[in-house]
């Protein structure tokens, strides 16, 4: 299984899609670790910069993250920068499952719990640790620290759980 | 309880239900194109479990970059090809005959009411309009597709939009579905099916259909869906008439999939059209709809007439009439990309050609490429693109760039005026000439 935990990066906007996590023009790539320089590279989002990006584990954004093309190239620009994890209120069908079919995390929040991490950490150095197996989120700055319940489906923690629906699939069909 | 078109394609389809409403299906065509597959088939080789399920339920295209138009790319297409020949995989679409994927399968036949479709192409929901299930998929389910022929998906729910009204002049498919994203928004039909129906829907051609439900995606949809009917019918009609005695004997068997009317929606929309005007998009986002009229002050240099939402054969005919006899202002570039071999020629038979090349336009091979930013007209950065296709993202046709959405008749009137403007504008214009 991945590790789920670690520092966070903060992207608060709604809607961003997956040609902004990772441009097309790099999906000529034929590796995931090729992928790992342009992660981000085209996002419009105001005084973010790629620096930002160094040492985190873990993004907290709004709705809809990873809407538009059904490149699984963003969750593996995400994971070959060492994120594993996205806390959103929602997101995009497909970016969400390649998430799990990757063995990786999707996990939802409802808007005020996001509303209220985003008023509470935004602008600290924030940690987050996951318990996966009692579905808590352990949310962490210098003087803050607080609990969040979430809940993934019996399916996707079984692909987490297998490593991903390759593994999955292979060995139930 | 009735069901709905997808509820009943999902449940003869059944494979496995693993958990809550996930349920794993059985998948009648796998489609593969040169951008998303190498990297399943490399992993397949890797694992050393390079199979497929059946390879005539697997259809594969060279369309994203082609020809190939450097190393990288060449070596995508190099590994389609390789491994098209090695899995024994007959329809496979290579320089030549190779054309934009969800225009040149549905042409080939290859789509049929009732299919359950995957492809690792978020625009594969353009299937729907023959009544099938299809949903782009990312390369991990791709992977999975080719090796096993499932695919698991949420058991889907819909949302029913029935459009009603008549459309008016220089109103297209374009110009409704469109407006349809712009009142439910970028999210709107997440995890959903979005089904369209209604009177406009059933006096629309399979072109216009195929227009409409390959933009489900940009609403969040699963997939878009339409009723089989005789449209269907006469459409598919070369490729099934060995199947069935008569057309009416086809349409009653398409007909077992249309949804029942006592089928549960998540929500119904009624969609009046009437009053539809020409649209575009104006921000970096699909859903940021406003009508064209008044936009004149926007000027483009780039005018793109092509992709999968409008490459076909009746989008050249409807930009071709507004450029006929015309030509394209000084300041602009034109660019069309008929979306299939079959639309190139057909489009040279009818003449349409000439008018696109006497007019100024360049025209190029069948290729994606300058729709999402790969080749044959990227932007440079702080350039206006007037285009037909699907996706205004920040940057999708070239960093910097920026793209508004229309229709090919919008797009053709930019084109003659060098700004954003309606054909009835450029209409007027050439009676007063006169
Ligand atoms: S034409 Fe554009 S939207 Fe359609 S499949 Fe090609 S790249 Fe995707």
């Amino acid at each position: 299984m991945k590790d789920f935990n670690g520092k966070v990066l903060f992207l608060d906007r709604a809607d961003i899609n997956t040609d902004e996590i990772i441009p097309a023009k790099y999906l000529t790539e034929i590796s995931k670790s090729a992928l790992q320089p342009y992660l981000l590279e085209d996002l419009k989002l105001a005084n973010f910069s790629l620096e930002d990006l160094k040492g985190k584990s873990i993004i907290l954004t709004r709705e809809n993250f990873g809407c538009g093309s059904s490149r699984e190239h963003a969750p593996w620009a995400l994971e070959v920068n060492g994120i594993n994890l996205v806390i959103a209120e929602n997101f995009a069908r497909i970016f969400k499952q390649n998430m799990f079919n990757c063995g990786m995390m999707a996990v939802e929040l409802s808007k005020e719990k996001i509303d209220e991490i985003f008023k509470t950490f935004n602008g600290k150095e924030t940690t987050i640790e996951t318990d996966i197996a009692n579905g808590k989120l352990i949310i962490k700055s210098s003087d803050t620290n607080i609990e969040v319940d979430f809940s993934v489906s019996e399916f996707d923690k079984s692909l987490v759980e297998a490593g991903g629906w390759i593994n999955y699939a292979d060995k139930n069909y | 309880m009735g069901k709905t078109i997808a509820q009943k394609i999902f449940d003869s389809h059944k494979v496995d239900n693993p958990a809550g409403d996930i349920n794993v299906i059985n998948l009648d065509a796998v489609f593969c194109h040169e951008i998303t597959t190498p990297v399943a088939i490399n992993d397949l080789i890797e694992r050393g479990i390079d199979r497929v399920f059946d390879p005539n339920k697997i259809k594969a295209v060279i369309d994203h970059v082609t020809p190939s138009k450097d190393s990288k790319t060449a070596t995508q297409a190099k590994i389609m090809r390789d491994w098209a020949r090695k899995q024994g995989i007959k329809d496979f679409f290579d320089v030549g005959q190779n054309g934009v994927c969800h225009a040149l399968f549905p042409e080939k036949g290859f789509v049929r009411p009732g299919y359950t479709i995957i492809m690792g192409d978020s625009h594969t929901c353009t299937h729907g309009a023959f009544g099938a299930f299809a949903a782009g998929v990312g390369t991990t389910d791709l992977e999975v597709g080719i090796l096993k022929g499932v695919c698991a998906f949420h058991y889907p729910e819909t949302i029913k939009i029935e459009i009603t009204g008549t459309l008016q002049k220089n109103v297209f498919a374009k110009d409704v579905i469109l407006s349809i994203i712009g009142k439910i928004g970028v999210n709107g039909a997440t995890n959903k099916v979005m089904e369209f129906t209604g009177p406009v829907v059933d006096r629309m051609t399979m072109e216009e259909r195929m227009t409409l439900c390959n933009m489900a995606i940009e609403a969040g949809g699963t997939s878009g869906v339409c009723y089989p009917d005789r449209t269907t019918v006469d459409y598919l009609w070369e490729f099934i008439k060995n199947d069935y005695s008569s057309k009416e004997d086809a349409l009653e068997d398409f007909s077992k999939w249309n949804s029942d009317s006592d089928a549960a929606y998540s929500i119904k929309l009624t969609h009046d059209i009437s009053n539809l005007k020409p649209m575009m998009t104006v921000g970096y986002k699909p859903d940021e709809v406003q009508e064209v009229n008044g936009k004149e002050k926007i000027k483009v240099d780039q005018i793109y007439i092509g992709s999968c939402t409008n490459g076909r054969i009746e989008d050249l005919r409807e930009a071709a009439a507004v450029l006929k006899n015309q030509s394209i202002s000084p300041d602009v570039r034109g660019i069309l990309s008929p979306a299939t071999p079959a639309v190139y020629k057909q489009a040279l038979k009818e003449g349409l050609i000439d008018i696109f090349m006497d007019a100024g336009f360049c025209v190029t091979n069948p290729t994606c490429g300058a729709c999402l930013g790969m080749s044959n007209g990227v932007l440079a950065s702080g350039e206006v693109c007037a285009s037909t296709t699907n996706r205004n993202f920040n940057g999708r046709m070239g960093k910097g760039g920026m793209v508004h959405l229309m229709s090919p008749a919008v797009a053709a009137a930019t084109s003659i005026a060098g700004f954003i403007t309606t054909p009835d504008k450029i209409d007027e214009e050439r009676s007063q000439l006169k």
